[in-house]
């Protein structure tokens, strides 16, 4: 069975230049920082892929790309056999395809009714949109009668019902979440993962799930990948993942994240901190940081290789 | 026993707005001992940050403080205004924000701003400031302190920012410290960085922590007890350990449950019903009522349950007790 | 703190009259006295331009009607033939000076409106291209606003009349005229607008409704006009206001300095370029009263404006 979702090669630089004239006045070159750096994986129909990492370890861009939002720079995402750089066939992709937001305050036009952000994507198609809302607000445990209220007149938790419900309208079958539950409270965010979980079911739909919340990550995904500055350091089933990890950045990872059950915990807290994107350490990109590194790890970005199920770049992952 | 460095009793804060008053805290009390970090965790809404702001003498206006006190070491501050409070905060109560890049001023450097502090509020020459502050950029962690001294804020990383306004809450060596969501614009490996230090701290030096967050992970690592609230009361207030691991308000059992941790292997996460009321409509007797599942008829009634008149550690007329959670 | 944006959604839905009776916006008029007494001016004002022929006494622009035995009556002083009061006096002509400010208004009004609409129009349509599209459209419209903004706005409205006058047959110059004015002012303050939008448009554009309304294929143009351009709009109100005080005042200065209203048909600028000629003479009325009419519109405009901003900023509140 081949893959819903192909990424491969992946790369996506930004320019982060100054402008022109800065350029010229104070002669320093142009810029770039990679967000992503060399990235490929794939993602089974009906499965939850999670890509997760920290801050600007390029997970929000690579959903990006894949939801058409962003370019990529070099390498291509194919989605049901389609490359979605093509032009033309890949419209027809696109339409299967839908994003959740994270900040369920921001991915709501403040001006429009509810009814109408709900039936956006199949308005501008030019589809019947007559009763969709209320049924789709019905589906996420909302009332019919919300349709015709104003966002600001809902909580966080119900926001993102409401941006759930406007991904389903276009009956996709892959919808992207970027961060979908870390702007909301612990018992909302059970309330908005408990959903999706049952919509998936009833659905068939394909998660691609981006967080950095190990937890969530662990109770969502069926296949987690890693990410660091840009690159993906390890990839396995969830199972695996979290109970043989094999990269020092995932271990490290695990070890810092806090922990119900660790009070007063006295860890050696971990070293450093991700170096600037823009200049990225040569070799390995975790070497400045990395317990295990050695000679080799600062002079060759380590390829990726196969332990048992788990996919690493890691010089010297066992 | 010796005095708590912060006693907070019976403390209401209000908000008056043209629909009705607010009650954004509404009876709170509790104390702090020198070297303890407290807890205090909710949703958003709960009053959790409102408190840390009433101590410290932060409300923005139209909030006021309308009944209640605030004692720091036996004294009451909470009528203090202008200089008073200006002078007490700084050098007796630090703070710390969730983003350090608004709590640093961008055109001054680090050194001009630790300094500044330092004289304002401890009689020392101009030179023993700046001594003071390369300890203090040391003690928080920060390598080659007296080089990086003379830096700008946006010179530092996210990070390293949030331990140069650990430092600026410290330098004038408080009693207590009130960190608001100090980690929660920063990275997993950096927030363990940042709970390590401010642990180190506290035992160190003996400082008051109040440490409010939305972040149970946090609460069980770093604090020693813990405040949850809800609605602006407290729902529970005990040793950390005790609270999450055998919540009694029905409240906190669910809350703890919620988390992805707890329900681990389940297919669907547990979850309370309903969500958190908004101020302007807070149930009769206790807030939790409408959404808690052990709710009879007396938690609809007022007077609401409180810490005081009802189970020692939770605000709940039927608390939940060991026994019966083993059998859940 | 919970979202303390609308505490009132859990009340019983009152009508859209009585809604908007309560909104944010009214109750923030309602509890400021200089807004309340500044839209009382503004609207007396306003009106009386608007039903000026039905409530001057004279109508200026009928030369027939005047009689230049009437020049210079003082204040209260009756008409030499028919024995009316000029409750202001006459100017020179004879004109009584309470039916010209009047009449005189109209034109300020409705030159200022038009002026405010045609800059409105061209800034807003240029600031969300520059804001929205970025690169080099940007770089060209913002750069030329630049330059713009190097010279005064009196300046560029003087050369634009200048041009627009030199290009119009001379039969049809004081026909014209007022229209060259409003494309003068119009065209020197689009800036304002085409800045604040292209700042709300660089804010929104970045929002996840956007992106949302991208990732579902709506095309760049539609996400302007139905996503973005309504979130600017706030932002725009403002601008119109206080631009609208600015017009008004542009038009009385060209008018002043004798490049706008003509004598025939004169404004308040006109007005007072007419009365400051006798301003040491005594006449004084034929400059004060105009000029009086013309600093209660505009200030009342700008505390307008200026309230209008506080109250629709969500940081002041």
């Amino acid at each position: 069975m081949s893959a819903l979702i192909q990424v491969e090669n992946l790369i996506r630089d930004f320019d982060v230049s100054k402008p022109w004239l800065n350029r010229v006045i104070e002669r320093v070159p142009k810029a770039k920082l990679r967000a992503v750096a060399d990235v490929s994986f794939e993602i089974q129909e009906r499965s939850v892929y999670a890509l997760v990492g920290e801050s600007g370890s390029g997970k929000s861009t690579i959903g990006r790309i894949i939801a058409g939002l962003v370019g990529a720079s070099e390498g291509r995402v194919v989605i049901d056999g389609v490359d979605i750089a093509e032009q033309g066939s890949a419209d027809a992709v696109r339409s299967e395809l839908q994003m959740i937001f994270q900040d369920p305050y921001a991915s709501l036009n403040p001006r429009w009714k509810v009814r109408d952000i709900i039936a956006e994507p199949v308005a501008v198609r030019g589809g019947q949109i007559k009763g969709l809302a209320e049924r789709l607000l019905q589906q996420v445990g909302l009332s019919a009668s919300d349709a015709g209220k104003f966002p600001h007149e809902f909580s966080g938790g119900q926001r993102q019902r409401i941006c759930i419900a406007r991904a389903l309208a276009s009956n996709p079958k892959i919808i992207i979440c970027d961060e979908p539950t870390s702007a909301l409270d612990v018992s909302v965010q059970s309330q908005v993962l408990n959903l999706m979980t049952d919509l998936r079911e009833e659905m068939g739909l394909t998660y691609l799930f981006i967080s950095h919340d190990l937890t969530v990550v662990r109770h969502m995904a069926d296949r987690i990948g890693v990410l660091y500055l840009g690159s993906l350091v390890e990839e396995a089933p969830r199972d695996r993942l979290f109970d043989a990890p094999k990269h020092p950045y995932t271990r490290m990872l695990f070890d810092a994240a806090p922990r119900m059950d660790a009070f007063g915990r006295e860890v050696e807290p971990p070293k450093g901190e991700i170096p600037d994107a823009i200049n990225p350490p040569p070799g390995c990109p975790y070497h400045p940081r990395c317990p295990l590194a050695t000679q080799v790890c600062k002079e060759q970005h380590p390829a990726p290789r196969m332990i048992g199920e788990t996919r690493v770049r890691c010089h010297h992952a066992e | 026993m010796t005095q708590p460095v912060l006693s907070v009793r019976d403390l209401v804060v209000e908000i008056p707005t043209r629909h009705g008053i607010l009650r954004p805290v509404d009876g709170v009390s509790y104390d702090i001992a020198a070297g303890e970090i407290l807890g205090v965790v909710g949703e958003s809404g709960a009053g959790k940050s409102m408190t840390g702001n009433a101590v410290i003498g932060l409300l923005d206006r139209p909030a006021r403080i309308v009944s209640g006190q605030v004692l720091l070491k036996g004294e009451p501050i909470h009528h203090l205004k202008g200089a008073a409070l200006r002078k007490l905060r700084g050098r007796r109560m630090g703070m710390i924000f969730q983003d350090p890049l608004t709590s640093l001023n961008p055109l001054l450097t680090v050194g001009d701003q630790l300094t500044e502090t330092i004289l304002e509020h401890l009689d020392l020459s101009v030179k023993q400031a700046r001594e003071r502050a390369i300890a203090a950029l040391d003690e928080v962690g920060i390598p080659a302190a007296r080089q990086r001294i003379d830096s700008y804020p946006h010179e530092f990383s996210g990070g390293m920012r949030q331990r140069v306004v650990i430092a600026l809450a410290l330098c004038a060596e408080p009693e207590l410290i009130i960190a608001d969501e100090p980690t929660t614009a920063l990275d997993v490996s950096v927030q363990a960085q940042i709970i390590a230090l401010l642990r180190r701290l506290c035992r160190e030096r003996g400082v008051a922590v109040m440490l409010v967050t939305h972040d149970m992970g946090v609460i069980a690592e770093a604090a020693d007890r813990v405040a949850v609230m809800y609605a602006g009361r407290l729902a529970e207030l005990g040793p950390v350990r005790d609270v999450v691991t055998q919540a009694r308000h029905p409240y906190t059992a669910g809350l703890m449950a919620s988390t992805p941790v707890a329900s681990q292997g389940q297919k669907r996460l547990r979850q309370i019903p309903g969500a958190m009321p908004r101020l302007d409509a807070v149930p009769a007797g206790c807030a939790f009522n409408p959404r808690c599942e052990r709710a009879q008829s007396r938690c609809a009634q007022a007077p609401g349950p409180t810490l005081q008149t009802c189970d020692d550690r939770a605000a709940c007329w039927f608390p939940i007790t060991h026994e019966q959670e083993a059998a859940i | 703190m919970s979202d303390p944006q609308n505490p009132a959604e859990t009340r019983p839905a009152p009508g859209r009259m009585a809604r908007a009776w309560q909104s944010d916006l009214a109750y923030s008029f309602r509890h400021s006295p200089v807004a309340m007494i500044s839209a009382l001016v503004v609207a007396v004002l306003v009106l009386s331009a608007v039903f000026a022929p039905w409530i001057a006494p004279h109508n200026p622009f009928d030369p027939g009607s005047l009689n230049l035995m009437n020049g210079f009556t003082p204040p209260g002083a009756p008409n030499a033939f028919t024995g009316d009061t000029f409750l202001l006096g006459t100017d020179d002509q004879g004109r009584d000076v309470f039916s010209t400010i009047l009449y005189g208004m109209r034109i300020s009004l409705f030159v200022g409106f038009s002026a405010v609409l045609l800059a409105m129009v061209i800034g807003v349509v240029l600031g969300l291209l520059a804001g929205y599209l970025g690169g080099w459209v940007e770089s060209v419209i913002m750069r030329t606003a630049d330059i713009q903004l190097t010279f005064p706005a009196i300046l560029v409205a003087m050369l634009i009349f200048g041009v627009a006058k030199g290009i119009t047959p001379p039969e049809y110059r004081d026909q014209m005229a007022i229209y060259v004015l409003i494309l003068a002012i119009g065209l020197s303050d689009w800036v304002q607008f085409a800045r604040v939008v292209r700042g709300a448009t660089l804010v929104e554009k970045n929002r996840d409704y956007v992106q949302a309304a991208r990732l579902v294929g709506r095309r760049p143009f539609s996400i302007m006009i139905r996503h973005i351009l309504p979130n600017a709009l706030n932002a725009v109100l403002v601008i119109a206001t206080i631009s609208l005080a600015l017009a008004i005042i542009a038009e009385a200065t060209l008018s002043f300095l004798g490049v706008g209203a003509p004598p025939t048909k004169p404004s308040l600028g006109t007005l007072i370029r007419i009365g400051q000629g006798y301003m040491f003479s005594g006449e004084w009325w034929i400059l004060l009263f105009p000029a009086l009419t013309l600093l209660a519109l505009a200030l009342s405009i700008n505390l307008l404006g200026d309230w209008l901003r506080d109250a629709l900023n969500p940081r002041l509140r």
